[in-house]
């Protein structure tokens, strides 16, 4: 296999944005269950909150998703960009 | 076939690791439970158990040795079913343990804990039996009129996507299990509803590994033109990583959720409706990772 300096680059940058994804994926999903997690529970304790628990488990998961989304964006940043 | 006795050996570390973190789960107890306690034990080593097969498999059958496919073929069987294993064998451990713990505060509920922990755990093998299925698909497809260049990063990758992908849902497939043989043994009257919150809690935590699963097949069975630039060969194999440990993520995150709203639905049944709605939102939103994950390794393997 020829391995040529542009070659390289672009099969790096293709490597990168699988594992850029990927990892990238682990925290904000293990994070976001934990707020679910935390809001079920709550909710089991006091379900007349159950709206007002509902909207703050959403904002937190938005924010806990924005390392995602900055994941997805490197992605396709180097696949299609780079 | 010094590749393959290598993927052997991690398949093998890992899952008798897996085990013993397992079996070191368990309390002391005796009678029903100590019976319960081996029954559990039992499905949780099965995980290790296809993981000792594969590796058997790997190390006596004589491979044909004309391919250099075959070192990519040996290694992505052995890292599927290695860390396929993982996550199906602690998962399959919490609701033994559970039911065990359970089964001394609430004597009279042994049958039904018996019985819940056995689908829990079934369960949470179904990950592993995925990576299994790809192990062997590897282990016995002819792959020797595929183009050497990309296939090799696709065969590394299916093994890396499903491997991977299993360890999240193995693990949160169990924390679910867990918490329902707990909430069944605090409060036996909302058994039924525990049960099959239980398993649509697990089906939701499924879907990632499913996806692995799915990426696996794509890149096993796709067929990619020849090839030399290395490029090619990257994509496929990146597609794979990222699905499988992208998968890790939602799959422990939608498990914490489905965890949480089956224990809270076990004490306070009157909040089963909002619980349940809460509980899926939440998935929902863990879940956006891994369809971020899936996507990224679509336009990998598809578009570039």
């Amino acid at each position: 296999m020829a391995i040529e300096g542009i070659h390289l680059v672009e099969a790096a940058s293709l490597l990168g944005a699988g594992l850029a994804m990927g990892l990238g994926a682990i925290g904000p999903g293990v994070g976001e269950g934990l707020v679910g997690a935390k809001a079920c529970e709550a909710i089991g304790r006091n379900p007349a909150e159950a709206g007002l628990l509902t909207r703050t488990m959403l904002v937190g998961q938005a924010v806990s998703e924005s390392t995602g989304i900055y994941s997805l964006v490197v992605a396709l940043l180097l696949l299609f960009v780079v | 076939m010094g590749l393959g006795a290598i993927g052997a050996a991690v398949g093998e570390g890992i899952a008798a690791s897996e085990a013993n973190l397992a079996l070191s789960r368990k309390p002391e107890m005796s009678g029903d439970i100590f019976k319960t306690m081996l029954v559990g034990q039992a499905i949780a080593e099965s995980a290790a158990i296809f993981a000792l097969v594969v590796a058997m498999i790997l190390l006596f059958t004589s491979f044909p040795a004309d391919s250099p496919l075959m070192i990519s073929v040996l290694l992505a069987a052995g890292f599927s079913m290695g860390l396929g294993a993982i996550g199906s064998g602690i998962g399959s451990g919490l609701p033994a343990g559970e039911a065990c713990t359970g089964m001394a505060r609430q004597p009279g509920m042994s049958g039904q804990l018996t019985t819940n922990m056995l689908i829990g755990s079934a369960v949470c093998q179904t990950p592993s039996i995925f990576a299994l299925v790809i192990s062997f698909i590897l282990l016995f497809s002819n792959f020797s009129g595929q183009p050497v260049s990309p296939t090799w990063a696709a065969i590394l990758g299916a093994g890396f996507a499903a491997g991977f992908g299993a360890i999240g849902s193995g693990f949160g497939g169990g924390l679910v299990a867990q918490t329902s043989c707990e909430g069944m043994a605090r409060e036996p009257s909302s058994a039924g509803t525990v049960t099959n919150m239980m398993l649509l809690g697990q089906a939701v935590t499924q879907t990632t590994a499913i996806y692995g699963l799915l990426v696996a097949f794509i890149l096993l069975f796709k067929g990619f033109a020849p090839s030399d630039n290395i490029a090619a060969a990257m994509a496929p194999l990146g597609a794979g990583l990222c699905m499988g440990i992208g998968a890790i993520g939602p799959g422990i995150g939608e498990g914490a959720t489905a965890r949480s709203a089956v224990q809270w639905m076990a004490r306070n049944k009157k909040a089963t409706a909002e619980l349940t709605r809460s509980m899926l939102v939440g998935q929902a939103v863990s879940e956006s990772t891994g369809i971020y994950s899936l996507v990224v390794a679509l336009i990998l393997i598809f578009v570039i």
